[in-house]
């Protein structure tokens, strides 16, 4: 692109700061409202900073069980990113090494995934998780948000461990290594940059899930945080301060992870789809 | 193919001795296919499973309390006979359609944007994602509270225009929600695009300046092809993705969307959760499932066409 930085480009850069725009607004709003305090946030100019903001609607949220729900947003992504990129790890080291039809076919099937939204097996999971007494526990989040985040999670990995070169497998093998020693010594740690993408990216997905959560969990225990800035909704009804602190304090955990992986959040988020 | 590969080594067993050594450990030191297990097993639970199981469930009556019965196709006429399957259908095509339109041009002009090298647009590109790192849940609440026709940035601000009924007038709702769905995922795709763009050998844009190209030429003659698997890529995800939109239509509309938004997945929700019709429910599961794969498929024959042309055309 060197050649379009020696012509200045005034209509892209209009049209890119008009964006900037559209996208800043609201997240602007939504932080400054959330320091308003509750009575005379409306009569207040709403896109002006508050005259005397409070930190009232954040203790509020504090207050109504916000960090059980965290907790429970942490379980169930760490839980779910663990085992799915370990799993995902080890079928990726089978997918590029074997050369039996059962790797090649399980590729194929495990990309065939890629296709089927996750929004059509809500009220058969429904059904299978009654059955299976999981209904309103972690577990019914966590075990079909690992089913959905395998097969691109797989796609990144044998994209990745596609590149590690043939000799180094071979002359561990000619070491006498096996299969486990081969994948804990050399896959691992050579893959881990692709790990660290595909685990920042699966943790994003999860973090934000919503219809599993909506479905297949019902109790206050269970609630993870998507799930509680709807109820809050419905608690705090009119009280747009707490509601948006809500907001705020539920994004600051990924905006953090977001901070100190961007980079590898980035590359996750084209690395599936722009091969 | 494995009978092939495998038969060679056993012929070859009276060569000597190290060698057959050395090919049977390469062979059999495969890593095992049990390996893939845990993954295929998961997957297979959890993702496959389901799909059967909806489409068993679509041929049975099903109130979610007490057990399934047999209703032979029932479902499948009486809810693809139904108005608001008919108006799911006719809505999910008009939002599918209608946010592609909005959101390819956008996303192709901030991607190609993005792309330029200045610093000023790295740090755009990193507030322009910001978006993304927000659930859906976080985005429909803003927009609920900025849109609010009595306490939100309308009445606030005194400006009129913004103050109408926008979540509850049918067809403001729609786009609305067209424009929230651009909002949320412009980002990703502009992502896409500014990686395809990236993509480009610099010589072609040289060679583009050189023969005094302007912006539009150099735009249509060399970046438009180049990017043409990229384009097809962003198409298939946004159209999916814009097919199965719930969460936020779910949260704007407080749980109860009029049939102004009610697009298939919303209906399917309503049909199954609230209306507890578990197999109406099902039957627009599998539609919806089929309509994604009619999608990717289409599109992934269609573009057979543009994968058979040279992305280095032209050089």
């Amino acid at each position: 692109m060197s050649v379009q930085s020696r012509r200045p480009n005034v209509l892209g850069a209009v049209g890119g700061f008009v964006w900037l725009a559209v996208i800043i607004v609201p997240i602007y709003y939504v932080v400054i409202t959330s320091l308003r305090r509750q009575e005379g946030y409306f009569t207040d100019n709403q896109l002006l900073p508050p005259s005397n903001p409070t930190l009232e609607s954040y203790a509020l949220v504090l207050e109504r069980g916000f960090l059980l729900y965290l907790g429970n947003s942490v379980i169930v992504t760490v839980a779910t990113v663990a085992v799915t990129v370990a799993v995902s790890l080890m079928a990726a080291f089978v997918i590029v090494r074997s050369t039996r039809w059962t790797a090649r076919v399980s590729f194929t099937l495990l990309l065939m995934g890629l296709a089927i939204p996750l929004q059509a097996t809500i009220v058969p999971l429904f059904y299978m998780l009654s059955k299976a007494g999981l209904y309103d526990s972690l577990l019914a989040i966590i075990l079909p948000s690992i089913g959905f985040a395998i097969p691109v999670t797989v796609l990144i990995l044998v994209n990745f461990v596609r590149d590690i070169p043939k000799e180094l497998f071979e002359s561990m093998r000619v070491d006498g290594s096996g299969q486990w020693r081969i994948l804990w010594s050399l896959v691992f740690p050579l893959a881990r940059p692709a790990i660290v993408t595909v685990a920042v990216y699966d943790a994003l997905t999860v973090w934000n899930g919503f219809l599993f959560a909506l479905v297949l969990t019902q109790s206050p225990e269970n609630r993870v945080l998507p799930l509680s800035l709807w109820t809050f909704q419905g608690e705090f009804n009119v009280n747009v301060p707490g509601i948006m602190a809500a907001v705020v304090l539920s994004t600051l955990p990924i905006l953090a992870l977001y901070i100190l992986g961007r980079r590898q959040l980035v590359s996750g988020m084209t690395a599936g789809f722009s091969k | 193919m494995s009978v092939l590969t495998r038969a060679p080594e056993t012929i070859s067993s009276p060569r000597p001795l190290h060698e057959t050594a050395v090919k049977g450990r390469l062979k059999k030191d495969e890593p095992s296919s049990l390996l893939l297990l845990p993954a295929l097993v998961l997957y297979a639970l959890f993702v496959v499973v389901p799909l059967a199981v909806a489409l068993y469930l679509s041929f049975t009556r099903w109130d979610a309390i007490s057990d399934p019965t047999w209703a032979g196709f029932d479902n499948w006429f009486r809810i693809l006979a139904s108005d608001s399957f008919v108006n799911g259908l006719m809505l999910s095509v008009k939002v599918v359609v209608i946010s592609w339109l909005v959101q390819t041009p956008i996303s192709l002009f901030i991607g190609v944007f993005i792309a330029g090298k200045q610093r000023y647009r790295a740090v755009l590109a990193t507030l322009f994602f910001l978006p993304l790192i927000l659930s859906s849940a976080a985005v429909a609440l803003a927009f609920k509270s900025i849109l609010d026709p009595n306490f939100g940035l309308g009445a606030s601000l005194g400006i009129p225009w913004l103050r109408q009924d926008w979540l509850g007038d049918p067809d403001l709702i729609l786009v609305i929600v067209i424009f929230i769905i651009a909002w949320q995922f412009v980002p990703f795709h502009s992502l896409l695009y500014q990686a395809g763009v990236r993509q480009i050998p610099p010589s072609l844009f040289e060679a583009a300046e050189l023969d005094g190209a302007n912006r539009l030429q150099t735009f249509v003659n060399v970046t438009w092809p180049q990017i043409r698997n990229t384009v097809v890529t962003s198409s298939t995800i946004m159209l999916v993705g814009s097919l199965t939109y719930f969460d936020v239509i779910f949260v704007l509309t407080g749980g109860v969307p009029g049939f102004g938004i009610r697009i298939l997945p919303v209906d399917m929700y309503l049909t199954g959760f609230a209306a507890n019709d578990m197999g109406g429910a099902s039957v627009l599961a599998m539609v919806l499932v089929a309509l994604g794969l009619l999608i990717a498929s289409g599109i992934t024959s269609f573009s057979g066409f543009a994968k058979m042309r040279s992305q280095q055309e032209g050089m």
